[in-house]
């Protein structure tokens, strides 16, 4: 078996380098940074698994059921089925790798996340993904010392070979000395989420920029629900990005409100009676959008942690409440903070099918620069789940399925001029905010595209920056076409679900040139006990 | 607001290394280090005699004082650029690439010998981790490291290639300490004895300079007692 490439050594890369490793095959690691620097270590809130340790019955079948509902139905049920069944096991094994998950009496401790009803999330205070990934990098370091990964941690993938409709190989550039060469074999992307088509106004890492994305795309990788794009409810602006305010503070018991005629309303209190401040993130911004519009009301919404136990915070949430402090200048334990709805996750990416393949083959891709698992809304606490189990399973197919013959062309592709301006960067972001808000309408997204290619049109653009606004003008034609309301994606002209037009994946792709989109049709879930085609 | 900045600089190439001057006006003296950097960075630059200079290479990811990559030596004392603000600078600013790892450009250094340490130190368990209430906190608090390199920077005992590995490794394998049993934590005792507490000259300038907190003294007193003290006390 040859080297396998891994994009990126966050959660995905990583778990799917341990997998890898834990058969025998041996592979790269390929990162900008080292895996401390991964967008994985601010994952805050926790990691979901039915582990049925708090006394509540929960089952794989619930976590499946609440998955599915919380994204709306639009996720391939048989992967999500495989997640949630896996999810234990992935759980168990981390604690296994003496990840610090809150521990008492003899067991792990959950605690309650959006979008669900029992506790079903194992946690380390709100530093979760730091604690996951500190395990994961020192068991990767095992493999590592026995040669059977090979870390690159200041590389960075800039583009992929392909030769006769297959990938055969990562393009790479040492971000050190500036050299370009190509690593031959499988490649896994796993290389995070397009926050970098929004800087500074997500809660993501800058090195996600976006790039490989964007050139991808022109190179005929096919994306998935690109118009699904997560805001969480409770953010607020730092200096450069998004602070998140981790959901574990309203699984703790935390309360949204906002003034109105002169008191304090609990919205969401008042209008989800059972789930009240947990239920999904989508409804939970939507429903903080059109409060912060309405003229009744004080314009600020605000998270009260004022109530919280004195433990919660000692135990709990104590590197959150230093978190707040050092940035927002406000202590929660005394007053309510200011948040609102920012960017936090993107539920579409790259097309797979269940086994993690992309349109390409021998091209994997795991975790958030996939389409995977989470539908039209991402449950907290799913995203590590999904990264995790997502990395391991393409890593097994990549694994067991054949080497590409190289062909007779392993050369660099031509390459991408890669200079990008700060200025084009942040035009294309504002575009795309005008057309991918919380609310949408052709209206406004047909303004955004005709700006976007007037921009493209007068030219000044370079080779790079010309596929990120192609990429962009792909999550705006998606947005388009899914003229129904569903999970993130929310027309004020389409605000009723249409199952029957729109129950499918939308499919952007790049033929000839031209983008086209596409409505699939999603996998009908297989009975229990049929076998694995 | 007006600041100096003073760039110590180095070309990735020849690794001739320069000093040069920019000037900066803010309204914000809240604005991290980080801000300053990016918002030199998001025009074409000019320095203090008006002069164009080559963008400012330095490394980023998360802002928020969880990854460590930003870390550098601003007006002497190594820190995250996202964490410290102009408000605690004074109107000129020094800033410098960390000084124990080799430079690559500018404010940008190699730090693959932390990695390369704790390769060395075998850091990983060989079996299942053995978790209490106890060892749940004293792990949590390891697991936080950044492996920035602040505390490498500061330390008078850690040279990069040396044999003591410093307050970077000392940490992570507090949590392999805490949770290992059987043979592999007497082989893990004695690479902590050998590349921490031999090394450690006790003088405590890693204490108070971590980005993250950690309190580096609970640190070495619990590896201690687990690989030095019990060792010698025959318990």
């Amino acid at each position: 078996m040859e080297r396998v490439n891994i994009i990126g050594a966050g959660l995905a890369g990583l778990s799917a380098a341990i997998t890898l490793a834990k058969s025998g095959v041996r592979c790269s690691l390929i990162s900008s940074q080292a895996s401390e620097r991964a967008q994985s270590v601010m994952a805050e809130g926790g990691i979901n698994a039915a582990l049925d340790v708090m006394g509540e019955h929960d089952t794989t079948a619930e976590h499946f059921a609440d998955t599915m509902k919380g994204g709306v139905f639009l996720a391939d049920p048989n992967a999500v089925n495989g997640l949630t069944s896996g999810a234990p096991e992935i759980v168990n094994w981390l604690h296994s790798l003496g990840v610090p998950f809150q521990y008492e009496n003899g067991h792990i401790i959950q605690r309650n996340f959006g979008g669900q009803k029992k506790k079903r999330t194992a946690y380390a205070k709100s530093s979760t993904g730091k604690v996951i990934m500190t395990a994961l990098i020192d068991e990767a370091r095992k493999y590592e010392a026995a040669g059977l990964i090979e870390r690159y941690s200041h590389h960075t993938a800039v583009d992929i070979v392909i030769s006769g409709g297959a990938c055969t190989g990562a393009v790479v550039r040492d971000v050190f000395s500036g050299e370009t060469r190509v690593f031959p074999g499988k490649v896994i992307l796993a290389n995070g989420g397009l926050n970098g088509f929004f800087p500074g106004q997500t809660t993501g890492t800058t090195q996600n920029t976006g790039d490989l994305a964007a050139v991808l795309f022109s190179r005929g990788v096919e994306f998935a629900n690109l118009e699904f794009i997560q805001y969480h409810p409770t953010t607020a602006q730092i200096q450069g990005k998004r602070m998140l305010i981790s959901e574990a503070a309203r699984g703790e018991g935390g309360r949204l409100f906002i003034e109105r005629g002169g008191s304090r309303w609990y919205f969401m209190e008042e209008l989800y009676p059972e789930l009240g401040n947990l239920m999904p993130r989508d409804v939970v911004s939507r429903e903080m959008y059109k409060v912060l519009h309405d003229p009744q009301c004080g314009g600020q919404t605000y998270l009260d942690m004022t109530a919280l136990p004195q433990d919660t915070w000692k135990h709990k949430l104590s590197d959150l409440r230093s978190e707040i402090i050092d940035y927002l200048s406000v202590d929660p334990v005394k007053e309510p903070v200011a948040v609102s709805p920012g960017i936090h996750f993107f539920m579409g990416g790259i097309y797979l099918n269940e086994h993690h393949e992309t349109s390409i083959p021998g091209l994997y891709a795991a975790g958030e620069c996939a389409c995977q698992y989470h539908g039209a809304n991402r449950l907290g606490g799913n995203s590590m789940l999904g990264a995790l189990y997502g990395g391991k399973t393409a890593a097994h197919n990549a694994a067991v399925s054949p080497d590409i013959p190289a062909g007779a062309t392993q050369d660099i592709p031509e390459p991408v001029e890669t200079q990008s301006s700060h200025a084009a960067a942040s035009r294309l972001c504002n575009i795309l905010l005008s057309g991918l808000g919380i609310i949408r309408d052709e209206q406004h997204i047909n303004a955004a595209l005709k700006e976007l290619d007037g921009c493209v049109f007068s030219g000044g653009l370079s080779q790079l920056e010309r596929r990120r606004f192609q990429f962009g003008r792909a999550m705006l034609m998606s947005a388009l076409e899914r003229r129904e309301s569903r999970g993130a994606h929310t027309r004020s002209d389409f605000p009723e679900r249409s199952d029957e037009d729109f129950l499918r994946t939308t499919i952007a792709r790049v033929v000839n040139g031209r983008i086209s989109i596409e409505m699939r049709s999603i996998p009908q879930r297989r009975a229990e006990n049929e076998v694995h085609a | 607001m007006k600041y100096t900045l003073e760039i110590h600089r180095c070309s990735r190439e020849e690794k001739h290394r320069y000093v040069q001057m920019f000037s900066y006006t803010t309204e914000n003296d809240s604005e991290t280090i980080a801000t300053v950097l990016a918002n030199l960075n998001a025009q074409p630059l000019v320095d203090i005699s008006g002069n164009s200079a080559a963008p400012i290479v330095w490394q980023c990811s998360c802002l928020q004082k969880k990854c460590g990559a930003c870390a550098m030596v601003i007006n002497g004392k190594p820190g995250l650029a996202c964490a410290r603000k102009l408000s605690e600078c004074g109107s000129t600013v020094r800033l410098e690439p960390l000084r124990k790892f080799p430079v690559v450009e500018d404010l940008m250094v190699d730090r693959s010998i932390m990695q390369e340490n704790l390769r060395m130190m075998k850091l990983w368990f060989e079996s299942s981790a053995v978790h209490t209430e106890k060892n749940t906190d004293i792990g949590y608090e390891a697991s936080r490291c950044l492996q920035c390199g602040c505390c490498l920077e500061v330390c008078p005992n850690f040279a990069s290639g040396g044999e003591f590995t410093g307050m970077a490794a000392a940490v992570p394998m507090t949590r392999l300490l805490s949770e290992l049993t059987g043979e592999q934590k007497k082989e893990a005792s004695r690479l902590y004895d050998r590349h921490v507490y031999e090394g450690c000259g006790k003088s405590l300038a890693c204490r108070s300079i971590c980005p993250a907190k950690i309190d580096t003294d609970r640190m070495l007193v619990n590896s201690n007692a687990i690989a030095v003290w019990k060792k010698l006390f025959g318990r």
